[in-house]
């Protein structure tokens, strides 16, 4: 048995009933993400001031994957458009270009960015112990500056307290920074602590804006977001492992806002991969998919319609996900 | 379309593979459009970006100016490439309903945050 309107509408709805069906599908997504979105401004506003996070993603790479998405949007209309048209030839090249603009956003995503965060390390001050590390948070300029407190000092970890999960990171990233100071010329009296013999302390070697809240220049610029990503100070700080509220990798259990991060970026994602292998199955010679085209083009092309409505919603989420995670 | 007066049944016209001259001019022009919708959204990207980078005074100000271009962006996506300007009134019937859920959701959400009903959250804190 054929299954009807899937190319002329039906008369009640005026629609076909794929289109029927995806605009009732995408309308239960907006509650999904709608309920994720509700949950991040309940967080973000429950949060104290300086427990939230800001700047830490890379802007430029998420900038760069928000204009793949839009590209990816234009190019998946186009496909659609060329089977309108008849020009198969045209829909074949401009669904590969849907596809390979969506696999690139997940390789960006999970080749560089999520790894990037799980290699970065973040430690939270405990309130009672800050004026202890004040030369690395900054925060007497922060409050003339009229701005949220800084608790965290991040970079990457050298040395963890013993038994801690990441004594073996640590380890890895000391030989590491020993081998760059060594490439820098950094030796004997000028060297960093690396490790301590306190099995008590953690060794971090400074991100920029940590280790320049003392200067004048980090006092101006340390309290602001940078678009480029700056490099990795060569000083390093030893904190006791009694003046630390949490410490934690750039993970899920770091804060709200990583958790909010990587659980809406990941089922994000998680659309982008279904679109591909929706895109994927429409591209491929077979009977479902353009292979469809000789029997009917307008049934191909009101499945590529479908598919691309779903396409638009993964762009149109990302549009508000990019400002509020990267930006704000 | 090739199809707009084929009969209600939802059989397939005879010949699938018909278009009009007319239909193929009017998707022709559609396809600039897109392509300048593309480019908006582009350069508001760029716009978002920029934007973050100035003071507005606080924060929070940064987040209604910048969720202000969001919103802006996402209509456009929705209205052009998602073809909702000139859909059927089914489909606007569901997103004003999804609207409203949406707007419950928040709500309830709002609810918990500034807690207007009882009063007893403060106390806690």
């Amino acid at each position: 048995m054929e299954i009807p309107y899937n190319v002329s509408a039906r008369p009640d709805t005026g629609l076909y009933n794929a289109k029927l069906g995806i605009w009732l599908f995408l309308a239960s997504e907006v509650m999904l993400f709608g309920g994720l979105f509700s949950a991040y401004v309940f967080l973000r506003l429950g949060a104290e001031p300086g427990y939230w996070p800001h700047g830490l993603l890379n802007v430029p790479v998420g900038t760069f994957n928000t204009a793949v998405l839009i590209i990816s949007s234009v190019t998946v209309v186009f496909a659609w458009a060329a089977l309108k048209m008849r020009q198969f030839f045209q829909y074949k090249l401009f669904m590969a270009i849907t596809i390979l603009c969506g696999v690139l956003f997940l390789v960006i995503k999970l080749a560089y960015e999520w790894p990037d965060k799980f290699n970065h390390f973040g430690i939270f001050i405990s309130k009672g112990a800050a004026a202890e590390y004040e030369k690395y948070l900054g925060n007497e300029h922060l409050a003339e500056l009229r701005h949220a407190p800084r608790y965290e000092i991040s970079g990457h970890l050298l040395d963890a307290p013993k038994g801690s999960p990441y004594e073996e990171v640590a380890r890895k990233n000391a030989e590491h920074f020993r081998h760059e100071l060594h490439e820098k010329g950094i030796h004997a009296e000028h060297e960093p602590v690396v490790q301590t013999d306190d099995p008590n302390d953690y060794v971090i070697q400074l991100d920029a804006a940590n280790a320049e809240a003392h200067t004048p220049e980090g006092i101006k610029e340390g309290s602001k977001p940078h678009f480029w990503p700056r490099e990795r100070s060569m000083e390093t700080a030893v904190i006791k492992a009694a003046d630390v509220d949490s410490a934690s990798t750039f993970a899920p259990r770091h804060s709200s806002y990583f958790s909010s991060y990587f659980l809406i970026t990941g089922l994000h994602g998680l659309h982008v991969l279904g679109g591909i292998i929706v895109f994927v199955y429409f591209w491929l010679p077979i009977s479902g998919g353009a292979n469809l085209y000789k029997r009917n083009p307008e049934h191909l092309a009101n499945r590529v319609e479908v598919a691309g409505l779903f396409w638009h919603f993964v762009d149109l989420v990302w549009i508000f996900v990019f400002p509020i995670f990267y930006l704000l | 379309m090739a199809d707009t007066h084929a009969p209600a049944t939802g059989v397939t016209p005879a010949d699938p593979h018909a278009i009009s001259h007319e239909d193929a001019h009017h998707i022709a022009k559609h396809r600039n459009g897109y392509l300048m919708v593309g480019g908006l959204l582009l350069l508001f990207t760029a716009i978002t970006v920029w934007l973050s980078y100035v003071d507005f005074g606080s924060q929070n100000a940064n987040i209604v100016v910048a969720m202000i271009v969001a919103t802006f962006k996402a209509s456009l996506v929705a209205a052009i490439f998602m073809h909702l300007k000139g859909e059927r009134p089914t489909i606007w019937r569901f997103l004003f309903f999804t609207a409203i859920f949406v707007a419950g959701l928040f709500l309830l959400t709002w609810l918990h945050e500034a807690d207007p009903i009882t009063g007893t959250l403060k106390a806690v804190r």
